[in-house]
């Protein structure tokens, strides 16, 4: 263990203390500590199956912890609806694309709006003045919001008909939509060619100033995770083993071990020599 | 073969299309005066069609008959439409939730002309007393984070009962103050009084069957799809067993059981079909296209993803069950007081797969599709083709259950997505959006995000 141990001054954004999760007999997380402060771009990195997508859906509510607490912005989590923490300010995306594929890219956007619609069941039925006024007002603000990530000329088109590109964006818009104060970035720049990766670094830091995010991204890409992180916790079979600037994290041993492969920084992929 | 008859049977199906393209393209209006005038003149039409006039009537007893048939089936297969085509949760109960609304209208009106005002009183207070219930539970049981659904259903079962209990208490006490009013040349027995009871036998019905679809849901949509599936055909089974039982398990003698009901008042006239498909057709309309009805299908999408967007899909799933139960308990009120004869035979569940059949036909997800399926189907498997084959011999007939199946196997070959696909007619298109404010004002992101010509 490599942890380090710098106070934070004020609460964190998310803290995750002593978080563990069992599957049957699969130990998926033991004992998983993790601090982002406000503002942050952490990355979450390791090989295949060591537990990060993991530690992700605990944070967001799918999956219940066996162990441990999860606190957003001092405030416990586990034990809460998915509904409810996103509602609390936190947003995602998938490692596999999860849009609304048979709906348009504006219904996408307009979904993540749905808990502060700002009217009820009732005035959507009797379509009242409540229902135009606010249907109006969230109709535009998520055309804003597409014309911001330059997806306002595909608003009509189904999600599933979008190239796979257009895809992640619309994905990241709608989880900015539902005004998160983090967002969970699960693989973005899977599936993605080193030019899709560079205009994605753009993005993400353009993202993180516009919306005032904090970050904590998931990726393997190694080019994208130590340009863009500030702090990295590497993650194998569940356990964190190490933390620290893309720099300490580079030259820890442990972890060439376990993930980067000797001489395989900045090469895309895993290599791994105990599978 | 009698072809001038054919050629009106096809001429009236044609026509009846057109009809449903000018409702729903007359209600789409956006002035609220050309929406009533419309409104108005299509049940005008088809009033007029079903008055002899000069000893001709246009529509004779038997496709008024079927254009009811039509209505009801219409208000089940939108209700299947909302569960299944829009929300995704594969339900075979609604048959069940259909049978229940017409027994429990039927049962009502039945006992009103008895002179017996127990049905409406009993049935009122305990769907009032069961709404409140609802409610009051659902504060209660929200005050207490992570409850287990089975406590909750537990809670809502216990003051079902209670509230039952409370209305039929109730009801037997206030009856006796009602039966001289009902008894012959009474004040409560005429036409007006008939018509109301009628009208609220087929509100409470409707509310009956979404509060009995509330308490089985509860539990039940917590199940994955295909599990769900298999409960709601569980649930349809139960109800036929106990419309097969209700004179000996049930205390209703007056529903006689497996012999079926007879008797009951026939009150259904094309204003009421009318009025009710209306109400079904505005009421899932305005739902699908606001914010809940986006939640609904977010749910069929993709559940982890909607969670994700701080949907409460349990929530929506109930709520879209709830919704789509109490069109199908509209409907069967509807058919109950338009056959006058209730037999557990019409609700047997395997009866049940034609709704789903006029969902998938019509394109799951598509209201017009469900619409014009539902009066297609009633039109040319009921009529047309019973018509038709009954001109080439007496067991004829029977093989419109060879045609159909192969029609609906092309159709599936050729077109999955449904006879219409994503087609919507008038009022049911989705609302076109024009902005107010312009586009300005809105700082673009960089060059590279916008996804073209970024520096590499």
């Amino acid at each position: 263990m490599n942890a380090s141990s710098s106070a934070p001054a004020a609460v964190p954004v998310l803290e995750i203390r002593r978080l563990t999760k069992v599957f049957g007999g699969l130990r998926a997380v033991g004992d998983f500590n993790l601090e982002v402060q406000k503002g942050a771009l952490d990355g979450l990195i390791g090989p295949n199956g060591a537990g990060k997508t993991t530690v992700f859906n605990m944070i967001s509510g799918l999956y219940a912890p066996t162990e441990g607490a999860i606190l957003l912005n001092g405030e416990p989590t586990v034990g809460l609806e998915p509904y409810e923490i996103t509602n609390m300010g936190v947003g995602r995306t998938f490692q596999n694309i999860r849009l609304f594929q048979n709906l348009t890219v504006l219904d996408n956007v307009r979904i993540a709006y749905h808990p502060h619609a700002g009217y009820s069941l009732a005035d959507g039925l009797t379509r009242n003045g409540r229902f135009s006024a606010n249907e109006h007002e969230l109709t535009e603000r998520a055309q804003d919001f597409l014309a911001i990530f330059g997806l306002d000329r595909v608003q009509n088109e189904l999600a599933k008909n979008l190239p796979y590109g257009e895809q992640r964006r619309v994905e990241i818009a709608r989880a900015l939509a539902s005004n998160p104060k983090l967002l969970l970035l699960d693989e973005p720049a899977a599936g993605m060619n080193p030019n899709e990766i560079s205009r994605l670094m753009e993005y993400i830091h353009f993202i993180r100033d516009r919306f005032s995010l904090t970050i904590l991204l998931i990726e393997h890409q190694m080019r994208l995770v130590m340009n863009i992180c500030e702090r990295l916790t590497v993650m194998d079979f569940g356990q964190v083993i190490a933390r620290g600037t893309p720099r300490e994290i580079q030259d820890n041993p442990q972890v060439i071990e376990a993930y980067l492969g000797r001489g395989a920084i900045g090469r895309a992929g895993v290599i791994r020599k105990d599978i | 073969m009698n072809f001038v008859y054919l050629a009106t049977s096809a001429l009236k199906i044609v026509a009846l299309l057109a009809y449903l393209y000018a409702l729903l393209w007359v209600l789409g209006r956006k002035q609220l005066w050309a929406k009533i005038v419309g409104v108005v003149a299509a049940f005008g039409v088809v009033q007029l069609a079903m008055t002899p006039i000069g000893g001709l009537r246009i529509f004779n007893d038997f496709d008024s008959g079927l254009l009811y048939q039509a209505c009801t089936m219409s208000m089940v297969a939108m209700g299947l439409n909302l569960i299944y085509g829009f929300n995704g949760q594969f339900s075979l109960g609604q048959w069940g939730f259909y049978g229940v609304g017409a027994y429990a209208a039927a049962d009502i009106t039945y006992r009103w002309v008895d002179g017996d005002a127990r049905g409406l009183l009993v049935a009122g207070i305990g769907v009032a007393l069961g709404g409140l219930m609802i409610l009051g539970v659902n504060r209660f049981v929200n005050r207490f984070k992570g409850m287990p659904v089975l406590s909750q259903f537990t809670l809502y079962l216990l003051g079902a009962i209670l509230a039952g209990w409370v209305a039929v208490v109730i009801g037997n006490a206030l009856n006796p103050l009602l039966a001289p009013l009902l008894e012959e040349g009474g004040p409560l027995a005429g036409y007006i009084p008939q018509q109301i009871v009628f009208f609220l036998a087929v509100v409470i019905a409707g509310v009956f069957t979404a509060e009995l679809s509330f308490l089985f849901g509860l539990p039940v949509l917590t199940l994955g799809s295909d599990y769900f599936g298999i409960a709601t055909l569980g649930f349809a089974i139960i109800v036929y067993t106990l419309m097969n039982n209700s004179d000996t398990i049930l205390p209703f003698p007056e529903m006689k059981g497996g012999r079926g009901m007879i008797g009951i008042p026939q009150y259904t006239t094309w204003f009421w079909a009318f009025l009710f498909l209306l109400v079904v057709i505005v009421v899932m309309r305005n739902l699908i296209y606001s914010s809940t009805g986006r939640a609904i299908m977010a749910v069929r999408e993709d559940e982890t993803a909607a969670k994700a967007m701080g949907i409460n899909v349990a929530q929506n799933k109930l709520l879209a069950f709830v919704i789509g139960s109490l069109f199908a308990g509209l409907g069967g009120a509807i058919y109950a007081h338009y056959i006058g004869f209730l037999s557990p035979g019409a609700f047997t569940f395997l009866l049940g797969f034609n709704p789903m059949i006029i969902v998938v036909f019509g394109g799951l997800g598509s209201m017009t599709g469900t619409l014009t399926a539902s009066f297609g189907w009633i039109f040319f498997l009921e009529g047309l083709l019973r018509v038709i084959l009954s001109q080439l011999g007496t067991d004829a007939p029977t093989w419109r259950f060879v045609l159909y199946p192969i029609a609906l196997l092309l159709l599936m070959l050729l077109k999955p997505a449904g006879l219409l696909g994503n087609v919507e007619w008038g009022f049911f298109k989705k609302p076109v959006f024009v902005r107010v404010r312009g586009a300005g004002g809105v700082a673009p992101a960089p060059a590279g995000a916008a996804g073209e010509g970024g520096q590499p």
